[in-house]
């Protein structure tokens, strides 16, 4: 495989200038994302409104596949449902894990990183930012669940 | 089994063609670009160690210490043979002070656990290098955790040499134990140990040290060096994966409680309660990894026949030269010496991620290795993620240096259209 195939131009774009960097001063869910592996380290930010995300923004620092991963997923997530933002989560995982058969017009700009499933250790990079981001919505979704309960009690 | 015959003299020169053809890896068709530059992660290894491993497992498999037939007992003294090997490779004063273990990591755990936990306890001082694989830093973390102690650092200097000024300001008649690198698998800087197991054993303090990257290359002496405790992997040395030593003074040995319970290392057993069998077998319970210990004391014979000192010579001019051909490239980062270093580089090219330059390099087929190499604390120091490391043993050559240095410039052509 050329290395081209695998650094696609989407991804340099992102890398270069990653999108919602930041941090959200009013977020409703934060979590760190560390990539055991190389170190590589993520700040996600989010605002999960009315089963919504509304808004989400990350600071982090690490390799093009990571860091571009997390700047087209935050595009990607903006506006979607929790469930659409899960479903995407497994078609992305899918993908890059060169599990599923994916259609790849389906994700947009996200089937850039169709290669990374030929390199399986650039895997955990890709995945970084989304396994951040389902830890964010399941901590959400806890706390809803939380909160209806003690609602109900 | 007879040593290949190029190795009889040890004042031969290695020659690298005829050193490759007697490790396989490098002669499967999918391996035959390959450039290994990894070595400081794990070593291959030659036919000579995979054949004992193998006619262990074909021709005498049987288990260690336990049967009295002729299977048995053969496996039973190829594998203390090989702890015979083991303290003669690296001088302990009996074979009684070597313990198998799967590896440096469950050495200090060992130590940890057995020892440690024992004769630390509040207000007392850990010393740990900021060099440590994790290895030799996490046992004592969680030493320092379970029984209040301090923990203090010892810091390094750009070249990656510890600063025994420093280190002085730390021992006091508290500290207990100080753990120590003899090469950091980072800046590859080898470390003057003796000098700080002097000064440790002043205060009274028992010192451990991490022998990973340093018995692969050197010639290793535990008496001369004092070290109470020495530890190291077989498959860096081109051992099989899976095993390890464990070297303690005899007196710690006796002293230091077993981690693991079970078959074999007991001397007597009742119903509440058991005692243990003499040292080193009250730390080997259950059954051993026997083929692998008989591969390491073939891996000990190889290097034996080809002779330490011409490995670290062999390894000295590939470092010296890959030093001086990567200072050429403009905006290519060495961390630590470019004059006294074993052969472990690691490096960092400017604006460009150590995993996307190693990804780049595999694709011309040159493995290096890229991340934080178990060793978070020097990162910290050196203010970085991540970075690429290359390594080097006796199966590698200058021309694939220059192989690597071509790449190397390649990459950068590459990653400039990403500024």
């Amino acid at each position: 495989m050329e290395l081209d195939d695998l650094y696609q131009e989407i991804i340099l774009d992102h890398y270069k200038q990653p999108r919602n960097q930041g941090q959200l001063s009013n977020a409703t869910v934060h979590i760190s994302g560390k990539n055991p592996f190389c170190g590589d380290e993520l700040d996600l930010s989010l605002i999960i409104k009315d089963d919504l995300v509304q808004d989400i923004a990350f600071k982090g620092s690490g390799c093009a596949i990571s860091q571009a991963s997390i700047s087209v997923m935050t595009e990607q997530v903006k506006g979607k449902t929790v469930n659409e933002v899960r479903e995407l989560i497994d078609k992305f995982s899918g993908m890059v894990k060169g599990e599923k058969k994916i259609d790849l017009d389906t994700l947009e700009d996200l089937s850039a990183f169709q290669g990374v499933c030929e390199y399986p250790t650039r895997v955990k990079c890709a995945m970084l930012g989304w396994n951040a981001l389902k830890k964010a919505i399941d901590s959400e979704q806890n706390n809803e669940k939380t909160e209806q309960n003690d609602a109900k009690s | 089994m007879a040593i290949p015959k190029i190795f009889v003299s040890d004042t031969e020169n290695i020659n690298v063609e005829d050193v490759r053809k007697q490790f396989p890896v490098f002669s499967q068709a999918e391996n035959r670009e390959l450039i290994y530059f990894d070595s400081a992660a794990t070593s291959q290894r030659p036919q000579f160690v995979l054949d004992a491993w193998n006619k262990f497992n074909t021709n005498y498999n049987a288990n260690a210490h336990r049967g009295a037939y002729r299977m048995a007992e053969l496996a039973t003294l190829e594998y203390e043979k090989a702890r015979s090997k083991v303290a003669g490779f690296i001088g302990a004063s009996s074979e009684e002070e070597i313990v198998f273990l799967r590896g440096a990591t469950e050495a200090f755990n060992l130590v940890a656990y057995g020892w440690a936990l024992k004769h630390v306890g509040k207000g007392d001082e850990i010393i740990v290098s900021e060099l440590e694989h994790h290895s030799n830093l996490i046992p004592w973390q969680m030493v320092a955790q379970k029984t209040g102690a301090a923990l203090k650092f010892i810091p390094f200097d750009n070249e990656g040499q510890l600063v025994l000024t420093e280190y002085e300001k730390l021992l006091s008649s508290q500290t207990k134990l100080v753990a120590i690198t003899q090469m950091s698998n980072v800046m590859g800087s080898p470390i003057p140990v003796n000098k700080f197991i002097k000064a440790a054993h002043h205060v009274g303090a028992v010192v451990v040290i991490d022998g990973s990257q340093s018995v692969p290359h050197f010639n290793i002496n535990v008496s001369e060096m004092d070290a109470d405790i020495f530890a190291f992997s077989g498959h860096k040395m081109l051992g099989p994966m899976g095993t390890g030593v464990l070297y303690a003074k005899q007196k710690l040995l006796e002293d230091m409680d077993p981690m693991m319970f079970g078959g074999s290392m007991i001397e007597d057993v009742d119903y509440l309660k058991s005692t243990w069998n003499q040292v080193p077998w009250k730390f080997e319970a259950g059954t051993q990894n026997i083929p692998g210990v008989i591969g390491l004391g073939a891996a000990i014979d190889y290097l034996n026949a080809l002779g330490l000192q011409n490995i670290k010579q062999h390894d000295k001019s590939l470092t010296v030269y890959a030093l001086e051909q990567m200072q050429l490239i403009k905006g290519l980062e060495i961390y630590g010496s470019v004059v006294e270093r074993g052969p472990v580089i690691a490096f960092g090219l400017d604006n460009v991620h150590p995993h996307d330059l190693s990804t780049f390099l595999d694709n011309k087929n040159i493995a290096v290795r890229s991340g934080h190499h178990c060793a978070k604390l020097i990162m910290k120091r050196l203010a970085v993620n991540a970075t690429a490391r290359a390594s080097f043993y006796l199966y590698n050559s200058k021309n694939e240096i220059d192989a690597f240095i071509k790449a190397l410039d390649q990459a950068k052509e590459y990653f400039s259209k990403w500024n």
